[in-house]
């Protein structure tokens, strides 16, 4: 098994917040980033696949084939949209890291031919980030 | 859902390395330049990863703040700016980073609250990087 990765990057806004609280709660969970105004981050994406290689051809998945899924999935909806009001699945979740790295999951799970997802991890910035490995 | 949380720290502090059951010689042979006797230094990156359930409400699997403040106590207040043969740690352990790596997994494992910490890696210099998960597999 050989496990590859690949990265993409996308930059976006967000802010945390559960409407269900009062203000007051939302400001002392998520402190700043409760802000409805909004921030941004440059996120990395790396989507590691995994597979056995083509006896032929030596690769696990056409890296080419991948990068445009993840670029139709992934890039193109998240990248310079407000993730609250723009991304659908955001509407009623919380765009944490670890959510966004779940969301990503369900997106490119069985879209890619040949190779398995394995990890799907979201960098917000370099010193923070999520990993989701599906629901194992 | 389960998810894996990675934070970065980073701490500098300087260190040698020598056992004093070997010879000069051995010692020399065995660590070369980082048996200087007066010692060396480098900027260290600890990234931790911890695992958990996401918070169906707040989309969260801890609360960052509170493994800063776990961190900062226990590692980088701790290791910054400190001469690392003369921590506790490594009074009778040789100060290589494969044992650093060891020794931040093992004060952090009982501090870390409600989550799983499920490995420490710490970057010496950026080509060498050490990473230790307890008895579990290294996440890869």
């Amino acid at each position: 098994m050989v496990y590859l990765t690949r990265k993409a990057e996308f930059s976006a806004a967000h802010f945390y917040y559960v409407p269900e609280w009062p203000e007051e709660k939302n400001r002392q969970v998520f402190g700043k980033c409760a802000n409805r105004n909004g921030h941004g981050h440059n996120y990395t994406l790396e989507v590691t696949v995994k597979g056995e290689p083509d006896p032929v051809t030596g690769f696990v998945v056409d890296l080419k084939r991948l990068k445009d899924i993840m670029e139709e999935e992934v890039v193109r909806v998240y990248d310079h949209r407000n993730l609250n009001h723009e991304v659908p699945e955001f509407a009623k979740l919380v765009p944490t890291t670890e959510n966004i790295a779940g969301a990503i999951w369900r997106r490119l799970d069985g879209k890619i031919p040949g190779a398995a997802l394995h990890c799907v991890r979201v960098y917000e910035m370099p010193d923070l980030s999520a990993s989701y490995y599906g629901d194992k | 859902m389960k998810a894996h949380l990675h934070r970065r720290y980073h701490f500098s502090a300087s260190h040698r390395l020598h056992v004093d059951a070997l010879s000069e010689d051995a010692n020399r042979e065995i660590y070369g330049k980082c048996n200087n006797p007066f010692g060396h230094g480098h900027n260290y990156s600890v990234e931790i990863t911890v695992s958990g359930p996401v918070d169906a409400l707040t989309g969260m699997v801890m609360d960052l703040a509170e493994l800063d403040e776990v961190v900062q106590q226990e590692v980088v207040a701790r290791f910054d700016m400190a001469n690392l043969n003369l921590q506790d740690d490594f009074l009778h352990t040789v100060p290589t980073t494969e044992n650093l790596t060891t020794k931040v997994y093992e004060r952090l494992q009982k501090l870390v609250p409600n989550v799983k910490l499920e490995q420490v890696r710490v970057e010496e210099t950026s080509n060498n990087t050490f990473t230790y998960a307890g008895k579990e597999e290294i996440l890869r």
